[in-house]
């Protein structure tokens, strides 16, 4: 693996300069050119100029060389490729069931992520075990690889617990609602990091691992480009950066916050947020799964390796509503759609397997059954989700002994047993 | 008691308390803006960092969302972080954080997730200070499930209940009234927590017979002064120094009332849907049948915190707490805000 030295590292921060020089006209897929600025926002798809973003594979599953790139996936061979290209058809079959879950009034609420699973499984398979994640609420796809898994993952969705796995044994915190909050508690975890190293005596990330020094953990914060308006992600990026915290900020531009365009959020590309803080940043092709798994990888090392924070933008598309409550017909055209599902990060990995002779019908379809013994372990699952008892309100709200809440619970109790059995 | 005490002022006996827990669990940590070479704006946590380091004390970037946010991630890796918001005025920006996540994140994880952080916040006016100086937002934490909120009235509360409020497991909003910083008294800086009354108790400051009066903080001495005016007027007043406002000790407040009959509750925060209205509605409810007058609040008004020059009209002075003390008592006519108009809330008042 390289040293933080490497002129790798300097090559990216150049790289970013490059897109802020050349080509700040493709934030939004033009909409400067297009559009002076007094009139509404302009919602035309966001381009992906290959000049600035890091791609692998492109949209017809055409292995690019990357001279910077491909050294960080080189042991990356059919059958890894393979294994991505699965946990992507299974996500996406999860999202599939839970929106047919959501919609036989299984589930209260789904946010699906069609369109983001290289995004989220090229990321999440790029983090090491000990590794730890805080995420928003559409990142299936990343706790699916941090081993969540059927009634585990929609159990929140079901209106049932504020987090339906246990944080620490997945190393992923609950999902977060307030959009852009988890930012800065991935900088809190990270400087943890930082603070066992130097109780343990061992060099701080901050400092620079010494040769010869085992890399430390790395935090990762999933936030979407409308989190980028928030201060909060501001606020995530002057910590982290000034503290040289080892934290990604891995970004999924997928182009809309709920009817709301990037374009909206931002004048320039999101990843040239990075400049001002310091820090690096790369834009990928959010639908390049063999892309993400290089930059997140070369962002993690340099986190773990004293390098400080990175942002990560990975432009993508959220093929869906925001949420199975939403209407996004009120807000966007069928060819944008159209437009997108040319690019689908599925599809495309499969087209490069296919080509190379990795993958033919049978494979698909044995992938197809395993994602569908996926989906219904998730549905056989939820029906195993009891209702929780009416004292779990009061549960866990304080940690330590509470006699005034202790005592509210008594008197509804005792309101409670005014009723008939069954009429509670 | 189990060491020694010394004269220490209220800001010093906060830095004892700080260094006894910083020494005594390597999680502890402390941030804020300020902190560390300056040992903030009030030197509370002067020579701290000189003496455990800048990772134990930790200057931050000057946004208070990101200390409490960073704080939240600090936990979840184990730590127990203790924040210096510089200002009372400051900590709204940190709302959110305060409200959406460390409220909740105990409860949103059934318990996995504790959130043992301390979040120390200067209270209160009658210093003469700029705006956004002099707040007192007890109010909104004591309103939100999940947080514990407690204020100090003297320099050995300062010293243990802070290192009870580290101690912790659950969020603590600790109140340090800026009017007794610099009030001096004796403190034990190392109290085994073990042998310490519990936080959430509160503390009878001085018995009396004929009215309670309940207040915290700053307020504490100029109750005890108006209970001293009062006892040369031959009413015995009873104070209370309710020290923890969530939870509150209820019993304590009860059963005082239980046997004065009469209740003035006294703090400096707005009077609508301050802490008094609860204290007063809930021994209302308890003590109905017990009661010789209608409780009463002596409260800072329903404005905004006025400029320096007219803060002694705003926070409650001695005058203030006698006129509430003789009103419980009948010796002056019950006069407590009332709208005249029919329509309330219509802002008009009916012509004579």
């Amino acid at each position: 693996m390289p040293s933080t030295t490497d002129p790798r590292t300097r090559k990216h921060l150049s790289r970013a300069g490059k897109a802020h020089e050349a080509s700040v006209d493709s934030a939004h897929g033009g909409a400067r050119d297009h559009a002076p600025a007094t009139v509404s926002p302009v919602t035309t798809p966001q381009g992906l100029d290959p000049g600035d973003t890091v791609r692998l594979i492109d949209a017809d599953g055409v292995r690019r060389p990357d001279a910077t790139y491909d050294h960080w996936v080189e042991d990356v061979d059919h059958a890894a490729l393979l294994r991505l290209y699965e946990d992507m058809v299974v996500v996406r079959r999860i999202d599939t069931e839970a929106t047919a879950l959501q919609r036989q009034g299984q589930l209260a609420l789904w946010p699906p992520l069609l369109g983001q699973e290289a995004a989220q499984i090229g990321s999440a398979r790029a983090l090491d075990a000990d590794d730890f994640v805080f995420s928003s609420y559409r990142e299936h796809g990343v706790a699916h690889v941090r081993g969540i898994a059927g009634a585990d993952l929609v159990r929140v969705w079901r209106g049932v617990t504020g987090a339906g796995w246990d944080p620490h044994e997945a190393r992923m915190a609950p999902m977060q609602v307030i959009i852009g909050a988890q930012a800065l508690h991935a900088v809190g975890y990270a400087v943890g990091i930082m603070a066992d190293a130097e109780r343990a005596g061992r060099p701080s990330p901050d400092a620079g691992t010494a040769v010869g020094q085992e890399p430390t953990e790395a935090a990762i914060a999933y936030f979407g480009d409308g989190a980028t308006s928030q201060g909060d992600v501001a606020e995530a990026f002057t910590f982290a950066s000034t503290w040289s915290a080892p934290v990604v900020f891995f970004c999924q531009n997928n182009q809309w916050a709920i009817s709301e365009p990037v374009s909206l959020q931002s004048k320039v590309p999101l990843v040239e947020r990075a400049r001002g803080y310091g820090m690096p940043g790369v834009r990928v092709d959010g639908n390049d799964v063999l892309a993400v798994l290089a930059v997140t990888r070369e962002a993690l090392h340099r986190a773990r390796t004293g390098g400080g924070p990175t942002l990560i933008e990975a432009v993508t598309y959220r093929r869906g509503p925001h949420t199975t409550a939403d209407d996004p017909t009120r807000y966007r055209t069928s060819a944008e759609i159209e437009h997108w599902e040319a690019r689908d990060p599925v599809s495309r990995i499969a087209a490069y397997l296919r080509g190379e002779g990795a993958l033919d019908d049978d494979g698909e379809a044995s992938v197809q059954a395993a994602a569908d013994a996926v989906a219904g372990e998730l549905r056989a699952g939820v029906t195993t989700i009891a209702d929780p008892s009416w004292s779990a309100i009061f549960e866990e709200v304080y940690a330590e002994p509470h006699a005034g809440l202790e005592a509210e619970r008594d008197a509804y109790a005792r309101y409670l047993d005014g009723f008939e059995e069954g009429d509670r | 008691m189990t060491g020694s005490t010394q004269t220490l002022t209220l800001a010093q006996g906060l830095n004892a308390g700080l260094r006894q827990a910083l020494t005594d669990d390597d999680h502890v940590v402390l941030l804020g803006e300020d902190i560390g070479a300056l040992g903030g704006v009030f030197r509370v946590t002067d020579g701290l960092q000189r003496e455990f380091g800048p990772r134990r004390v930790m200057d931050t970037p000057l946004a208070e969302s990101g200390i409490l946010g960073t704080a939240i991630g600090m936990a979840y890796r184990g730590y127990r972080p203790v924040i210096e918001i510089q200002f009372d005025g400051f900590v709204y920006v940190a709302f959110d954080q305060i409200v959406s996540q460390v409220a909740k994140m105990h409860s949103r994880t059934r318990g996995a997730v504790p959130m043992p952080l301390t979040i120390r916040i200067p209270v209160a006016g009658g210093i003469g200070a700029a705006e956004h100086h002099s707040e007192s937002p007890e109010a909104y934490f004591v309103h939100t499930a999940g947080l514990r909120v407690v204020s100090v009235s003297n320099p050995q509360d300062a010293s243990t209940v802070l290192r009870q409020a580290i101690a912790c497991d659950d969020p603590v909003i600790f109140f340090e009234p800026k009017r007794l910083y610099h009030v001096k008294g004796e403190v034990d800086a190392a109290v085994d927590l073990a042998d310490a009354p519990p936080m959430s108790a509160a503390h009878v400051v001085r018995p009396g017979r004929d009215v309670t009066v309940v207040t915290w903080g700053s307020h504490v001495a100029t109750a005890i002064d108006a209970a001293e005016a009062m006892a040369d007027d031959g009413a015995s007043v009873e104070v209370i120094d309710l020290r923890s406002l969530s939870p509150w000790d209820v019993d304590a407040v009860t059963g005082s009332v239980r046997r004065t009959g009469r209740l003035v509750v006294v703090h400096e925060g707005p009077r609508q849907a301050g802490v008094g209205a609860e204290i007063c509605a809930t021994v209302t409810e308890r003590c109905f049948e017990h009661l010789e007058a209608p409780p009463a609040r002596v409260t800072g008004h329903d404005v905004p915190y006025p400029p320096a020059k007219l803060e002694g009209h705003h926070v409650p002075d001695l005058d203030r707490v006698c006129h509430g003390i003789d009103q419980v008592l009948g010796r002056v006519p019950l006069d407590v805000p009332t709208v005249a108009s029919a329509g309330a809330g219509a802002g008009r008042e009916v012509a004579a």
